[in-house]
C-alpha cells in the first residue's frame, strides 16, 4: 500500500509501485481531472504538484510520492479558485484538454510570484502544450489572477457580448474528455496495427490466443457484421474499420484484443505474420504509368480532380504585363489535438450507446451503424468533451471499434489511442504540390491565374474529394481574377490518410498564391498592401466560379491594415533583417455545393425553462455559447436563462458537422429561427399559463424546431454555379526578424483583420483568431509529420509558449444578410493567410524565397544564401 | 509482483543493484521508452542523500540525483553558468524538477544539453558498485549514442568537477525550432578563463556528433587569438534528420560558437 496525501486528505492505494501517478489518480483514486495526452512528458496535459512542485504525473511512479502531498486540479486552496476565476473571465480555456496542467504549472508559479511578467509566466508555463488558443489568453489569465477584478455588465443584448463561454466552468474543473468515462466492467480495447506502410499479414491461431488469461475477446475484419467500408463522403467510402490483409498505410488497424479490466493489456504475442509490400509512398510513384493501383477502381491512383475554369487563363497570362511563376510544396501536418481519440461502448437493451470525442456525431452514428450492419436508431451517439479537432475528428476513429466489441460480446468497453497511435492512424493535412503562373496588367490588376496542384491524400478517400474541390474554388484569393484554370487532384499513396484540417487544402493554396502576389506586385512597382487593395474582391463581382458576392469584407480588412502596415514598413526599414508580410482569405462556410442542413429545436417546459436542443459539437471553438447567445437574442431573454443539452443523437436534431466554418452560420442561422418560431408561439399564446398546456410531441409545453440550408448551387464541369451562401474574408499581417546567419525566425507581431459580418461574441472570436494564427505559424515554421518518426509531441513541434507573439485582431463587421444577424463563419478563415504572410516578411527581410514548408532553420538559410548568390 | 526499493543508504541501494535491478531516478527518460507500463524490478535512488546537492570538496561535487532545478538555483561559481543555463533548456519546468543530471548521463543522447556544459568543466563521473568504486573523465564515459561505460551493478554516483575548472566564465548556447520543450539542433558551451587576455578556452559542442565534443583546435584558435574557422570543427560527424541537415548543423555549431565568444569576450 502507497499512502500519500491527496489535495489535502490522506490516501491510501494497492497499485503497483512504478505505475505512473497518473494512472493512479485516474485508475485507481478515479480523479480524471489529470488529463493524459502523451504518457512521456512532451505535453504536460498531466501536470500535478508534488510537494508544491509542478510534475508530469505520467513520468512519476507512484511509490516515489509515498508521504508526499500531491495536489491536482481537483483541490480547491484559494489561489486554484482564482486561477480558474482567471481562465473563464479571459477564455483562456477553449477545448480545455490542457486547462488543469496550465492551472497547476500556474499554481507553482503563482505561489511564489504573486504577479508575474509574462516572461515569468511563458517560463514557468512553458512545459505544457495547448493547440487551441494560441497562448495569449492563458498568459493574460496567468498575470491578472491576483488583479482586482469589476465584474463585467452583461445585462445588454446577448449579440455581440464578450460572455465568457457558458461551458467554462467545466473547462477549469477538468471536463470529463473521452477517456475520462468508464462504465463498470469495461472491457478494455486495444488496436493491433500495420507497422509497415503496405504490408500483407496472416493471422496465426486467434482462438489459442484468446485463452490467455485476460483476454475477454479478438476481432478481425471477419467479424464485422455490416459494410466494413466507412467514409466521411458516403459515396467515396472506402476506409475498413478493420482491415483484411493487406494493410494500406502505417499505422491502419487490423485486429482487436479486448482485455478484461485489471489485466496487462500487452498485445506484443498477438499472432500475426507481416510480409512488407512495395509502397507508394509519394503521389509521383503513385501517378507513374506502371504503379500498382491501390484501389483497384481507382485508376492512376487519382481519387478525384477538381476544377474551376473561367475565361482564358493562358491567352490572359501570356498578354500580361508581368508575370509571376512559382511553385511550392508543403508536407503532412498533424492536428496535434492534446486529446488523443477515446471513448466509451455500452449497451441499453438493444441500443449500442457510445460516448466518445468528435466533431460529427451524426456521421459517428451513420458510419458506425453502416460498419456493424445496425439500424440507425439502434445506434445512440453521445459525446465527451472533446479535447481539441481541427478537422481530423469528423471522422470516426474508434466507435466502430469499440461498437464491435460491446455489440459482440454485451459488454461495456472503452478505448484510449496512445499518443503514438493517435498520431499513426487519423487523418492529416494534405501534403501539396502547386504550381502555375499569375498575370497582372501595366497598372496591377490580375489578368488570369494557372493553378495546378497535387495532394497527397494517402490511403484512403477520407475528405479528399473536398480538398480538390474546395482548393480549385478559393484558388485565386479575395481578389477579383476574370480569367482562372485551377485543377486540383488528390493521389492515393501508402501514406497516412489525408482528411480536413482546418481549411481544406486552402492554406496550402494560400501560400502559393500570396507569395506569388508578392512578386508580383513588386514587378507592378506597387506596394504589396496596395496591391491587395487594388484586387480585392468588391460587392457585385462575379467570383471565379461565377458566384455574383455580396458582403465582401476583404476591402475593409485590407484597408483597416493600412496604419499598420506603413508603421511596421517604418520599423522594418529601421532594423536590418526585420520583414513584414502580408496575405489574405476568404472562405466558404458550410459545405461545398453540397446540401448541408442544421436543424435546432427549443423547448418551453411546463416550470418556463427554456431548453436548447443544440447538437452541433463544441470542440472548443465556443459553439455552445455562440448559439445559445443567438437563441437568447432571439428569445428577448438573457443567456443563462437557457439550459443546454446535447449533442446526443437521441437527444438533439441533426446540427451538422462541427466544419467548414460553419457552425455560427448554418446552426446560428437555425437557432435564430427556432427561437423566433417559438417567440411567436409565446406571443400567440397571449396570456395563457404555461403549466396549463399540454405536452407536445417532444414533452415541452410549446417548443419549435427550425431547420437552415444555405442556398447553394451545384458547380458544373467548369465549376461554375453558387459554392457557398456566405464567405468571410480577412487579412493578416506578420512582423518578424530573421536571424541571417541561423535562419531562425522570431516573430514581433501579427496584426489580423477579420470580417465576421456580425461579432457574435468577441472574446471567443479573438480566441479562434489566435489559436488558428498559433496553427498557422506551426505550419509555416516548424511542423511536418513523418510516418514512423515524428509519432510523439517532441519530433512532432507545435508551437509553444514563446513562440506565439502578441496578436493584434481587427474585427470588421460586413454584414452577411444570409448570416444570422449578419454573422459569418471565422474558424478556419484565420489559420489561411498566417503562413504566407510569414514566408512574404521573411522574403522582406532578407530576399530569401521560401517553396518548401515547414520553414526550418536549414531551408531558410539555405533560401537566404540563394538570394545572397 | 514488481520488486521497488527507494533506500536511503547508498550502500544498502548498491546491494539491491547487484540483484539487477533496472535504475529510476527523475523518470523523464525511462517512463517515455517504457510503453504502457514500467515492468522489471526498480532501484529508485531519488531518496539516496549521497546522491543529492552540490557540495565543494576540493571542487564541485555534483550528486547523480540532483535535478536540473536544484543545478539552476544553486549558488555556483561562473564556470557553471553554462550548466545553470543548460538545467533551464532541458524540458519544461516539470522535466527540471524531475530530471536529474546523472541521468542525463546515463540516458547519453547525442543531444543531451547537460554534456557540452559539464565537458568544458573537465568532469569526472563516480561510479560504485557494492564492490569497488572508480572514477573516470566524461569524456571515457561517453562510449557513443546512449551508450555509456556503465557495468552491471554499478551506479552513477556523482559528478565531480576539478578545482582548476571552477575558473573564468561560461556560457551555453542552444538551437531549435521552437521556444520551449525542443531537441537541440545544435548546442555549444564555452569557458574562457582570462587574466589579462584569454589564457584558457574550453569548447564543446552537441547534437553535432554521436556524442557530444570537446574542441581542441577551436580552443587554441580562441586563446591564440586567432579567428575560429570551418575546419577547426573536422572532428565533428553530424547527420542530416527530421530537424535539420548535416551541413547546417556544421554551420550553425560555428556560429554558435562566434556568438558564445563574442558574449564571453564582452
Amino acid at each position: 500500500m502507497i499512502g500519500f496525501t491527496l489535495n489535502g486528505i490522506a490516501v491510501t492505494c494497492d497499485t503497483a509501485p512504478s505505475a505512473r501517478l497518473s494512472e493512479t489518480l485516474r485508475e485507481t483514486l478515479g480523479l480524471k481531472g489529470t488529463k493524459v495526452g502523451c504518457d512521456a512528458g512532451d505535453c504536460g496535459a498531466c501536470t500535478v504538484l508534488v510537494n508544491g512542485k509542478s510534475l508530469c504525473a505520467c513520468l512519476i511512479p507512484t511509490a516515489q510520492v509515498a508521504g508526499a502531498h500531491v495536489e491536482t486540479v481537483e483541490s480547491q486552496t484559494e489561489v486554484l479558485t482564482r486561477l480558474r476565476a482567471s481562465f473563464t473571465r479571459h477564455s483562456a480555456a477553449q477545448c480545455g484538454i490542457c486547462t488543469p496542467g496550465m492551472l497547476m504549472a500556474a499554481v507553482d508559479l503563482l505561489s511564489h510570484t504573486a504577479h508575474p511578467t509574462e516572461t515569468q509566466v511563458e517560463t514557468a508555463l512553458g512545459g505544457v502544450l495547448c493547440r487551441c488558443t494560441g497562448y495569449r489568453k492563458i498568459i493574460t489569465a496567468v498575470m491578472q489572477a491576483n488583479c482586482a477584478v469589476t465584474e463585467p455588465d452583461f445585462s445588454g443584448q446577448p449579440v455581440g457580448q464578450s460572455l465568457p463561454r457558458i461551458d467554462g466552468k467545466l473547462k477549469v474543473d477538468g471536463d470529463i474528455f473521452g477517456a475520462d468515462y468508464a462504465p463498470k466492467g469495461a472491457l478494455i480495447v486495444k488496436a493491433i496495427r500495420s507497422p509497415h506502410s503496405h504490408a500483407a499479414f496472416t493471422l496465426g491461431d486467434l482462438t489459442a490466443y484468446a485463452q490467455i488469461p485476460g483476454i475477454a475477446a479478438v476481432f478481425t475484419a471477419a467479424d464485422i457484421p455490416g459494410r466494413n467500408a466507412f467514409g466521411v463522403i458516403p459515396a467515396f467510402a472506402d476506409q475498413p474499420a478493420i482491415a483484411a490483409s493487406p494493410a494500406r498505410f502505417r499505422g491502419e488497424c487490423v485486429a482487436l484484443v479486448a482485455f478484461e479490466p485489471g489485466h496487462p493489456t500487452d498485445t506484443s504475442a498477438f499472432p500475426i505474420t507481416w510480409t512488407p509490400l512495395a509502397a507508394l509512398t509519394h503521389p509521383a510513384q503513385s501517378e507513374a504509368p506502371d504503379a500498382p493501383l491501390i484501389h483497384p477502381h481507382r485508376a492512376k491512383n487519382q481519387l478525384i480532380e477538381g476544377r474551376v475554369v473561367k475565361g482564358n487563363a493562358a491567352y490572359a497570362i501570356n498578354t500580361s504585363a508581368h508575370i509571376a511563376t512559382g511553385s511550392i510544396t508543403t508536407g503532412f501536418v498533424e492536428h496535434a489535438y492534446i486529446e488523443p481519440e477515446a471513448g466509451s461502448a455500452w449497451m441499453e437493451r438493444d441500443v449500442l450507446n457510445i460516448r466518445a470525442c468528435t466533431q460529427a456525431p451524426i456521421m459517428d452514428r451513420d458510419d458506425t451503424a453502416a460498419v456493424l450492419g445496425l439500424p440507425l436508431d439502434k445506434v445512440r451517439i453521445r459525446i465527451s468533451a472533446t479535447g481539441g479537432g481541427f478537422g481530423s475528428k469528423l471522422d470516426v476513429s474508434l466507435q466502430p471499434l469499440i461498437g464491435l466489441v460491446t455489440l459482440k460480446t454485451g459488454r461495456p468497453s472503452r478505448m484510449t489511442y496512445t499518443r503514438a497511435e493517435s498520431m499513426a492512424s487519423t487523418t492529416k493535412r494534405h501534403p501539396a504540390e502547386i504550381s502555375g503562373r499569375i498575370g497582372c496588367d501595366a497598372t496591377g490588376r490580375i489578368t488570369g491565374m494557372e493553378f495546378t496542384g497535387r495532394f497527397d491524400t494517402g490511403a484512403y478517400a477520407s475528405w479528399g474529394p473536398t480538398v480538390a474541390n474546395r482548393v480549385p474554388v478559393h484558388a485565386s484569393g479575395p481578389y477579383y481574377t476574370p480569367n482562372l484554370t485551377a485543377k486540383a487532384r488528390a493521389i492515393h499513396t501508402n501514406g497516412p490518410v489525408s482528411g480536413a484540417f482546418r481549411g481544406f487544402g486552402v492554406p496550402q493554396a494560400a501560400v502559393w498564391q500570396e507569395t506569388l502576389y508578392d512578386e508580383l506586385a513588386q514587378k507592378a512597382g506597387l506596394d504589396r498592401l496596395e496591391f491587395r487593395i487594388l484586387n480585392a474582391l468588391r460587392d457585385g463581382d462575379a467570383s471565379a466560379t461565377g458566384n455574383i458576392l455580396q458582403a465582401t469584407g476583404i476591402h475593409d480588412c485590407l484597408t483597416a491594415l493600412r496604419p499598420h502596415w506603413q508603421r511596421a514598413l517604418h520599423d522594418a526599414s529601421q532594423t536590418p533583417n526585420r520583414g513584414v508580410g502580408i496575405a489574405s482569405c476568404w472562405y466558404g462556410c458550410g459545405n461545398t455545393a453540397l446540401p448541408n442542413p442544421s436543424t435546432i429545436r427549443i423547448g418551453i417546459t411546463h416550470q418556463g425553462q427554456i431548453v436548447l436542443h443544440q447538437g452541433a459539437t463544441d470542440i472548443g471553438q465556443g459553439s455552445n455559447t455562440v448559439i445559445a447567445q443567438i437563441v437568447a437574442q432571439a428569445l428577448g431573454v438573457p443567456v443563462q436563462d437557457v439550459q443546454l443539452i446535447g449533442p446526443d443523437t437521441f437527444l438533439t436534431p441533426d446540427a451538422g458537422k462541427t466544419s467548414a466554418s460553419r457552425q455560427t452560420f448554418v446552426t446560428g442561422r437555425a437557432a435564430k429561427a427556432a427561437a423566433e418560431a417559438l417567440r411567436a408561439k409565446l406571443l400567440w399564446m397571449g396570456n395563457q399559463v404555461l403549466s396549463s398546456l399540454p405536452a407536445d410531441q417532444y414533452g415541452y409545453a410549446l417548443s419549435a424546431q427550425e431547420t437552415y440550408d444555405p442556398p447553394t448551387k451545384p458547380l458544373d464541369e467548369n465549376g461554375q454555379g453558387t459554392p457557398y451562401a456566405v464567405y468571410g474574408y480577412g487579412a493578416q499581417m506578420v512582423e518578424l526578424t530573421v536571424d541571417p546567419a541561423l535562419g531562425t525566425v522570431k516573430l514581433h507581431k501579427i496584426t489580423a483583420a477579420h470580417d465576421l459580418g456580425r461579432v457574435i461574441n468577441p472574446l471567443l472570436a479573438t480566441g479562434q483568431i489566435e489559436g488558428g494564427i498559433a496553427q498557422g505559424l506551426g505550419m509555416a515554421l516548424m511542423e511536418e509529420y513523418i510516418p514512423g518518426r515524428t509519432d510523439n509531441l517532441h519530433d512532432y513541434l507545435i508551437p509553444t509558449f514563446g513562440d506565439v507573439p502578441p496578436i493584434e485582431s481587427i474585427l470588421i463587421e460586413v454584414p452577411d444578410p444570409d448570416g444570422p444577424y449578419g454573422a459569418k463563419g471565422l474558424g478556419e478563415h484565420v489559420l489561411i493567410p498566417t503562413a504566407p504572410a510569414i514566408l512574404n516578411a521573411i522574403t522582406h527581410a532578407t530576399g530569401a524565397r521560401i517553396t518548401q514548408l515547414p520553414a526550418l532553420p536549414h531551408r531558410v538559410l539555405d533560401a537566404i544564401r540563394k538570394a545572397n548568390a | 509482483m514488481q520488486a521497488y526499493a527507494r533506500p536511503q543508504d547508498l550502500t544498502a541501494a548498491l546491494q539491491v543493484l547487484s540483484q539487477g535491478h533496472r535504475i529510476l531516478a527523475g523518470g523523464t527518460d525511462l517512463y517515455p521508452a517504457a510503453g504502457p507500463t514500467l515492468t522489471g524490478d526498480i532501484l529508485d535512488i531519488t531518496d539516496l542523500a549521497a546522491l543529492q546537492g552540490i557540495t565543494h570538496d576540493n571542487g564541485l561535487r555534483i550528486g547523480a540525483a540532483t535535478t536540473w532545478t536544484a543545478i539552476a538555483e544553486a549558488v555556483l561559481p561562473p564556470a557553471l553558468h553554462a550548466l545553470q543555463q543548460a538545467a533551464l533548456r532541458i524540458g519544461g519546468r516539470q522535466i527540471q524538477n524531475a530530471g536529474t543530471i546523472g541521468g542525463n548521463l546515463c540516458n547519453a543522447s547525442p543531444a543531451a544539453d547537460g554534456i557540452p556544459p559539464l565537458l568544458i568543466l573537465n568532469a569526472e563521473v563516480e561510479v560504485a558498485s557494492a564492490t569497488h568504486t572508480r572514477r573516470l573523465p566524461l569524456q571515457n564515459w561517453l562510449k557513443g549514442p546512449r551508450r555509456v561505460d556503465l557495468q552491471p551493478g554499478e551506479l552513477l554516483v556523482a559528478i565531480h568537477i576539478p578545482p582548476d575548472a571552477l575558473q573564468g566564465t561560461s556560457t551555453f548556447l542552444k538551437l531549435g525550432a521552437r521556444s520551449h520543450l525542443v531537441i537541440s539542433i545544435a548546442m555549444v558551451a564555452l569557458r574562457l578563463v582570462r587574466q589579462t587576455g584569454i589564457t584558457q578556452a574550453f569548447a564543446a559542442v552537441g547534437s553535432c556528433s554521436a556524442t557530444a565534443q570537446r574542441l581542441p583546435l577551436i580552443e587554441a584558435a580562441i586563446v591564440s587569438g586567432s579567428p575560429i574557422l570551418p575546419e577547426h570543427l573536422a572532428s565533428l560527424s553530424p547527420i542530416d534528420d527530421i530537424r535539420a541537415t548535416a551541413a547546417y548543423r556544421r554551420d550553425a555549431a560555428l556560429e554558435l560558437l562566434h556568438r558564445a565568444l563574442a558574449e564571453l569576450a564582452r
